[in-house]
Order: C-alpha cells, then structure tokens, then sequence
C-alpha cells in the first residue's frame, strides 16, 4: 500500500495531466498558474481540509476560496475528482453555457464564491472566519492568492481586518510563482521584502516549497502555529510546473498548447507518473 | 390616501438613519444572525448606540469600502445577516466591484445602507455627492434597489429587507426629511409602487426624499385644477412596470423627480418602461450632468429646479395650461 505522500503526488500529476486536457481541448485556460498551484491544491482537498462531496454546504466545513480565480482548471479537476460533480462534466469546460466557466462559479458544488476580480478573496475569507469566530466553530478558511495579485489594495485592507481580529482560523496562501501576465513580478511592481510587508501587518509568515508535497503537507498540518494570528503561507512555486518547456515562461500564463506542445507535455507527465508508480 | 401627509405637516426631527438603526438594535436583540458593518461610520450611520448596546454584533473595518463589503458577503456566505452602512458616495463607487462580484453575482445576503445619499453633504463637493448611484447599481443583475420616503417607509422597509433574502442596496439621506405619511399603516411590499396621490391629468413619479417635493407639487397643481398623480417608487429595481404603464394610459404624461444625475436613475428607468411599451412624454428632473454647485440640500435643489415652482410650471405646460 503506498503511503499518503506517493499519494499525493501521483494524484497531483493526473490533475496535471487532466487540467492540461481541459484546457487543450477547450482551446482557452490559464496553464501556468494552474499547474504552480496543483500541488497546493491537491494538499488541501485531499489530506488538509475537512470537505464532504455529498454535502457541499455541510455548515462545519473547511471553506476555501480561490482568489487568484482565473487559475481555475486545477480546481475544476480536483471539484470532479472528489465527486462533487461528475467527471464527465469536465468536457464542458468553457464551452456555451456552461457552468465550468473560466473563474470559479458558485453554481458549481463546492464553490464558496465567484472570484476572478482580483484582490476580493481574503476580505471575503476574513469574513467567513470572522463567522465561524462568532458562532464558536471550529472550521478554517483557506484562501488562495496569486503573487500579481498582491498589487490589490484590498489584499492590504483584508491583510490588516484579519490581524485586527486575530483570524488564527485564517489561512492565506500566495502561489507565488514570480510571473505575471507582463513578465516578473519584481519588474512589473515589486513585491519584495514580501514575508517583511505581511509580518509588518501582524501573520505569521511561513515560506514552503510550494511545490514539494511533504512541505506543503508538514506545514499545513502545523497551522495554526500561533495561537491569535492569521497565517500567511508564502508557497515558492514554479509557473507551468511538471511541463519542461512550459516552466518558468511567462507566456504559458494563459498560452494554450499547439498539439506538439500537447503530446509532448502529457508524455513528460506520463513518464512522471509512472515513476510514481 | 389617508395616510399621506398632507402640505403643513408638522415637520420631522428625526432622521432615516435614525430610525434604520433603531429598527436593527431591536431586530439584532433578537436574531444574533443580524450584523451591521461600519466603516468608520457609526456616527454617520447612527450607530454608534447600536455598538454600545450588542458590541458582538457590529464589525467596524475602518476606513476600506472595499474589504467592507467583501467582509460582509463572507458573513453572509456563513449564515450572517449583514447590514452594510457607509456614505453612499463611496460604498456605490469604491467598492462598487465588490458589489457586483462578491454580493450581486454570488448572490449573497447583504444589505448595502448608502447613507447621506444623494447632495445631502451639499457643500462637501462632488468627491461626497452621491449621483450615480442608483445608475450604476441598478445595471447590476441580481441587486435590488430602493429609497425610503420618509422615517416611516425607512422603518418599514427595514423590517421588510431583515426578512428579505437578496442582495440590495437601499440609498438614504442625512438629515430629516419631513413626512409623506402620518404614519406606518399602509401597505409596503417591495416592488410595488404606492399610489400617494390619485389623479388622471399627469403623473409624478419620486423616489425617496423627492416624494414630499412631488406630493407638494401635486397639491399646488390642485389649486390650479389639476389632478395629479403621485407615485413612490420606493423599489427602482425590480421596478414596478404594472404601475408605470397604468399611469402612462391613464394620464398621458409623466414627470419623475430624483435626487441622481438626470443619467441612469429613475427618470431613466421609467423612460425605458415608457418608451418601449406605451410612449408617452416624460419629463426627467433631477441634477445637470455636470459637478453640483456647492450649497445646503435645499439650495441647490432650488437652483436645479427641484422645487414645486418649477415641477408646476413643467407640469402646467405638458398639460397644455
């Protein structure tokens, strides 16, 4: 039997290999950012947080809401893969009147909200854990941010409203793959000291390989870590990761693969999973 | 109608704001679902008892519109009842985006209170009036829109939204408003216009603050022998269309009054139901599209002919008088 780490990484690289498919076959999507945050995503839905498939509004839930929205095809994959809609539905994906459009949509079960504006979820997500504050339960909320995105004010004001109520059921993570749609995030507008500016707003800040599976896990099973603090996961990841010629290219942001590009990029995901195997 | 306050009544020292806050300190005692959300505005809001009286239920997030209303739709995702109060002026603008994505498009129940709606920070500047509003939120699908009358619709309105699941923006002024009923009792239902005034030769519809000034002006036409309809349309949107096009059958003519830009508002709304179904003249007053003249609320209402001299001699000469 393999142990939950081998797990984690084989599911990781089939949502991988799925996203990819939806977003071939769809000819639209955002590859890069959905492939930097699989890993992150595939920690949560399927060893962190506390969700039940037949029972998406289950009040005790862990909530999560996906901020930097456009990353959505990862999400989509996971959703069906944990049988919150079929699976069969992922052909649908950004086709006329669908309801798996390009940002994530709450007509979806298991959806929270609709994002893709940028900068809207963590005040949201303050909000959601400032419920489960008042009514005594025990439930967190994940929130998942883009590093672009950090560009938002209203990152700042939701940054400093989570402090301010000492959000420790709060937990932001920023897929911070250093790419944006323009280029770097240092030359677009830059972010750095970034772990400084969020300790200055009161979290407690932790950097992770954001793409290593046994970080990701140990360090979300240990947050909260302090007791009163909203906690922000700074998660160094890799634009385009598991696809060689993709990794790192800042046009793979929303580029969508020529059949080459395709073929190639599902063998070197093959490969992978078969050394999984 | 009996319960419209006629010209000379005795005039209100109490504020829309006023009463809204007392409805929701006795509502929240009761149903701790219920939230209001400030932005440094209690004071403004008239809120500041409500805070003292149930502190757990009111959640200040300083000044940031836009987390304001983001805080307030994950509330609402969980179950919370959250009434928003922050100045019209930039909870309809500054977090307009949130309005749209987090509250109307993902549906959840938030109540969006703009307070000192309109010109009523008169000498503040275009920065703090709020013209706009009801343009850009009734183009959003899924946000109902409202204004109360006077302190008596305000309350019964409130009563009505606590029990209302859908998102709304309700826009009200700062300073008392003098009456247009004696009292509560009448029917409020949410989307149907009250008749205030009957009458067959033209029709004037208002929305908030501007139906005292509609129901004064229909009084002065009486003098002059003309009957004058008066519609409150305290629900721009969803907007009672049944109501507009009887007035158009029936009176030929119609004026609206608003407190907005003469753009997007209620003479708009109403144009659109008109024009499409049974055209028929309709005049729309409220303010130039252009930054309103500083002054009190009532001087520049007068200077934009928002005053019962210009609505008469408007409706004098579309009647034909």
């Amino acid at each position: 039997m393999m142990n939950n780490i081998e797990f984690l990484k084989q599911k990781a690289t089939e949502i991988r290999m799925e996203l990819l498919k939806m977003i071939y076959e769809a000819g639209t999507g955002h590859t890069g950012g959905s492939l930097s945050n699989t890993d992150i995503l595939t920690v949560l839905y399927y060893h962190i947080m506390k969700v039940d498939p037949n029972n998406p509004k289950w009040e005790d839930r862990d909530r999560y809401v996906q901020s930097k929205g456009h990353a959505v095809e990862s999400y989509w994959a996971i959703l069906a893969d944990k049988g919150f809609f079929p699976k069969e539905e992922l052909k649908t994906f950004s086709q006329f009147n669908t309801r798996l459009i390009g940002h994530p949509n709450n007509k979806v079960p298991g959806v929270e909200m609709n994002t893709g504006a940028l900068g809207h979820g963590l005040p949201i997500s303050v909000g959601m854990a400032l419920a489960a504050k008042k009514d005594g339960k025990p439930y967190r909320v994940y929130t998942l941010m883009g590093d672009g995105e950090q560009a938002e004010g209203s990152v700042w004001e939701g940054a400093m409203a989570a402090a301010h109520y000492k959000l420790d059921n709060l937990i932001a993570i920023i897929d911070r793959n250093g790419l944006q749609i323009t280029g770097s995030t240092e030359d677009v507008m830059s972010l750095e000291p970034f772990g400084e500016k969020w300790r200055a707003f009161g979290w407690e800040v932790i950097e992770v390989d954001g793409n290593n599976i046994e970080q990701l896990v140990h360090v979300l099973e240990g947050t909260p870590k302090v007791v009163g603090k909203p906690t922000l996961i700074i998660a160094n990841t890799v634009k385009g990761k598991g696809i060689s010629f993709a990794e790192n290219v800042a046009k793979w942001h929303h580029h969508v693969p020529s059949k080459e590009e395709y073929e190639l990029a599902m063998k070197e995901l093959s490969k992978q999973l078969e050394v999984l195997q | 109608m009996s319960n419209v306050a006629l010209k000379g009544a005795k005039r209100n020292k109490i504020a829309n704001r006023q009463v809204i806050s007392e409805v929701l300190l006795d509502l929240a005692k009761e149903n701790k679902d219920i939230l209001v959300l400030t932005s440094d505005s209690r004071g403004s809001a008239s809120l500041a008892n409500f805070g003292k009286e149930l502190p757990d239920q009111i959640v200040e997030v300083g000044i940031a519109e836009q987390n304001l209303v983001g805080v307030a739709a994950g509330l609402a995702a969980s179950g919370k009842k959250p009434f928003v109060a922050s100045p019209a002026c930039f909870l309809s603008m500054r977090s307009i985006e949130q309005i749209k994505v987090d509250v109307a498009y993902s549906n959840t129940n938030v109540k969006l209170i703009g307070i000192s709606g309109g010109i009523s920070y008169g000498a503040l500047g275009m920065s703090h009036h709020s013209l706009q509003d009801l343009a850009v939120t009734r183009a959003i699908p899924g946000l109902d829109v409202m204004m109360p009358a006077d302190r008596h619709e305000a309350k019964k309105m409130i009563e009505a939204l606590v029990e209302y699941n859908r998102p709304v923006y309700l826009r009200i002024g700062r300073n008392p408003v003098e009456d247009s009923y004696v009292s509560e009792d009448y029917e409020f239902q949410i989307g149907k216009a009250v008749t205030m005034m009957p009458g067959n030769d033209i029709t004037i519809i208002a929305a908030g603050e501007t139906v005292r000034l509609a129901l004064d002006s229909a009084i002065a036409l009486k003098m002059e022998c003309i009957n004058c309809r008066v519609l409150n349309m305290h629900t721009i949107k969803p907007l009672d269309n049944e109501a507009i096009l009887k007035a158009a059958r029936e009176t030929g003519k119609i004026i609206t009054i608003e407190e907005h830009s003469v753009y997007g508002g209620l003479g708009s709304a109403v144009a659109e139901v008109v024009s499409q179904n049974h055209p028929v003249p309709v005049k729309i007053l409220g303010l130039p599209d252009e930054p309103a003249v500083a002054g009190k609320t009532a001087e520049v209402f007068e200077y934009y002919g928002l005053s019962v001299k210009n609505v008469k001699d408007i409706a004098m000469q579309m009647v034909g008088k």
